[in-house]
C-alpha cells in the first residue's frame, strides 16, 4: 500500500526538472517553459557525472540557477502555512519561506539524485489565452507502472509565469504540508514552527555532509 | 479465511486495546490516531530492521534488467484484476486496454517480463477493489494503519481482503512456490521504493501526517482517475477540514 504514496513521491524527483527555466522570456507559455527546462534540466544531468555520483553542491547549484527563480515560493509557505499567516509578522513570514524554501531544496536534490531515464510526456495546455491561472500537466513513464502525472498550478506574474504548486501522482506537495504547520503552530506558534523547520534543515545538512548516502 | 482477514481481526483487536489513547490534534478523517500511530512505529521498525536491508541487496546484488523483467512479471499478472476492476467500474474500453497488455505482454513479452505494450501505447493502469467500492459510492471510512501492509482506510481495508483473495499469485500451488512469488514480489516492490522512502524522511517534519495526509489525497485522486474535482486551496481556510465522503 504504501507503494501509492512513496511512487507519488518519487515524482518529487521530476518536480523539480519539470520547472520552467531561466532559457525562456516573460512571455513564454506555461506549458512550453515546462518542457523546455524539463529537457534542459535532464540533458545537464545526463551529462554531468559528479551529479550522477551525487555531488549534493552541484545538484543544489542546479536547481538555484535552473529552478527557483520559477516558483512562487512566498505563495507556497503561505498556502501550507494556512490561516496562520495572516497573523505572521512580515519578518516572520520572510524566516518561514526562507526555511520552507530551503527543506524543498534538499528534498529536490535527493530526488534528481535519484533520476534515471524517465521519459516525459508533455500534455497539451487546456487554456484560454486569457487565462492567468493554469495547469501544466506532464506524465513520467516508466515501463511496467503507471506513468507519473505531475500537475503543475501555475500563475502569470509580472515576471513571467510562476508555479505554487506542484501535483504528484494526486497528492498536492502544498497541502500536504498543511496538517503538519498547522499542529506544530497550535502547539508552539508561528516561532515554534520557524524552530521545527530550522532544526530539520540543520539535521539534514549534518547528515548531507556526513554521507552521500 | 484468507490472510487479510485475520490481519485485519487483529488489527482490530489491537485498535481496541490501543485505541482509547488520546492525541493533541484530533483530525475527524483520523479517529484511531493514537493506535494507528502504534502501527506506524512498529511497520517502521519492521522495515528497517528487515524489509528494507533485504530489498537493499536485492538491488545491489540483481543488475537494473532483471530486476525490470522481475517488475515486469508481476505488474503483468496484476493486469488481469485491474482488468476485472475497470470493468466492475464500468470502464470496458479501459479492461480491455489491461487485458490486451496481458495477452500481449504475456506472448511477445516472454511470460510479461518485457513490457512491449507500454511502448505500443496501451497504458498501464492503476485499480483494486478499494477503488471500485469508491467508485461505487462508498465512503472512505476511517483512515487505519494495517500491520506490515501500511497506510489504509476502512473501506479500502476491505478492498484488500477482496485484492488478496483474487490475487493469482497468492493462489497459486503448491505453497512453496507461492511463498517464494509472494516474497520476491514484495522485494521487488520495496527495492523500487527505497529512493522515494529515503525523500519521505527527509521532507516530513512528522512522517506519520506526511504519510497519511498523502495516502488520503492519493486515493481520492485515484478514484477519480487522476481527475477528481478541482480543489484550489483557498489560503484562509482552517485545515483540518473534514474530508469529503471519498
Amino acid at each position: 500500500m504504501l507503494d501509492y504514496i512513496a511512487r507519488a513521491f518519487l515524482g518529487l524527483a521530476f518536480a523539480s526538472l519539470a520547472a520552467p527555466a531561466g532559457a525562456a522570456g516573460a512571455d513564454t507559455p506555461p506549458d512550453v517553459l515546462v518542457k523546455n527546462v524539463t529537457l534542459e534540466v535532464v540533458q545537464i544531468i545526463k551529462s554531468d557525472k559528479e551529479i550522477q555520483s551525487g555531488n549534493r553542491r552541484k545538484i543544489v547549484d542546479l536547481i538555484e540557477a535552473k529552478v527557483l527563480p520559477h516558483f512562487d515560493f512566498s505563495t507556497m509557505t503561505a498556502t501550507a502555512v494556512g490561516l496562520s499567516w495572516r497573523k505572521a509578522t512580515p519578518e516572520q513570514k520572510e524566516r518561514l519561506t526562507q526555511e520552507f524554501k530551503t527543506l524543498l531544496v534538499r528534498t529536490y536534490a535527493s530526488a534528481l539524485a535519484a533520476y534515471s531515464d524517465q521519459k516525459f510526456d508533455f500534455r497539451p495546455l487546456h487554456a484560454k489565452p486569457a487565462d492567468t491561472d493554469v495547469t501544466v500537466q506532464v506524465r513520467i513513464l516508466q515501463p511496467g507502472s503507471q506513468p507519473v502525472t505531475l500537475d503543475y498550478g501555475m500563475e502569470e506574474t509580472a515576471s513571467g509565469w510562476k508555479a505554487y504548486d506542484v501535483v504528484v501522482g494526486g497528492v498536492s506537495l502544498v497541502a500536504n504540508y498543511r496538517t503538519e504547520f498547522a499542529n506544530i503552530v497550535r502547539a508552539e506558534g508561528i516561532d515554534g514552527l520557524i524552530r521545527n523547520l530550522h532544526e530539520k534543515n540543520e539535521s539534514l545538512a549534518r547528515s548531507g555532509e556526513q554521507g552521500k548516502k | 479465511m484468507t490472510r487479510g482477514a485475520q490481519i485485519l481481526l487483529l488489527a482490530l483487536a489491537v485498535a481496541g486495546a490501543g485505541g482509547c489513547a488520546s492525541v493533541p490534534n484530533p483530525d475527524p478523517r483520523d479517529p484511531l490516531e493514537g493506535f494507528n500511530r502504534s502501527v506506524f512505529r512498529f511497520n517502521d521498525a519492521f522495515d528497517k530492521a528487515v524489509a528494507k536491508p533485504v530489498a537493499t541487496a536485492y538491488k545491489d546484488v540483481l543488475p537494473n534488467p532483471v530486476r525490470n523483467g522481475v517488475r515486469n512479471f508481476f505488474s503483468n499478472i496484476a493486469d488481469l484484476l485491474i482488468g476485472a476492476n475497470n470493468l466492475l467500474q464500468g470502464k470496458p474500453e479501459e479492461a480491455l486496454t489491461d487485458w490486451g497488455r496481458f495477452a500481449f505482454n504475456t506472448t511477445f513479452g516472454v511470460l510479461g517480463i518485457a513490457d512491449w505494450a507500454t511502448d505500443m501505447g496501451l497504458d498501464k493502469h492503476d485499480e483494486d477493489f478499494g477503488q471500485t467500492f469508491g467508485r461505487w459510492g462508498a465512503g472512505s471510512g476511517p483512515y487505519i494503519v494495517l500491520p506490515f501492509l501500511g497506510p489504509s482506510d476502512a473501506r479500502d481495508s476491505v478492498g484488500t481482503v477482496f485484492d488478496w483473495h483474487f490475487d493469482p499469485v497468492g493462489n497459486h500451488y503448491p505453497v512453496d512456490e507461492r511463498n517464494a512469488a509472494v516474497l520476491l514480489r514484495v522485494t521487488s516492490q520495496r527495492a523500487d521504493l527505497l529512493d522515494a522512502s529515503r525523500l519521505l524522511e527527509q521532507a516530513a517534519l512528522d512522517p506519520y501526517l506526511f504519510v497519511r495526509d498523502a495516502y488520503l489525497q492519493r486515493r481520492r485522486s485515484l478514484i477519480y482517475d487522476g481527475r477528481p474535482p478541482r480543489e484550489r486551496l483557498p489560503e484562509d481556510d482552517a485545515p483540518p477540514a473534514a474530508a469529503p465522503g471519498g
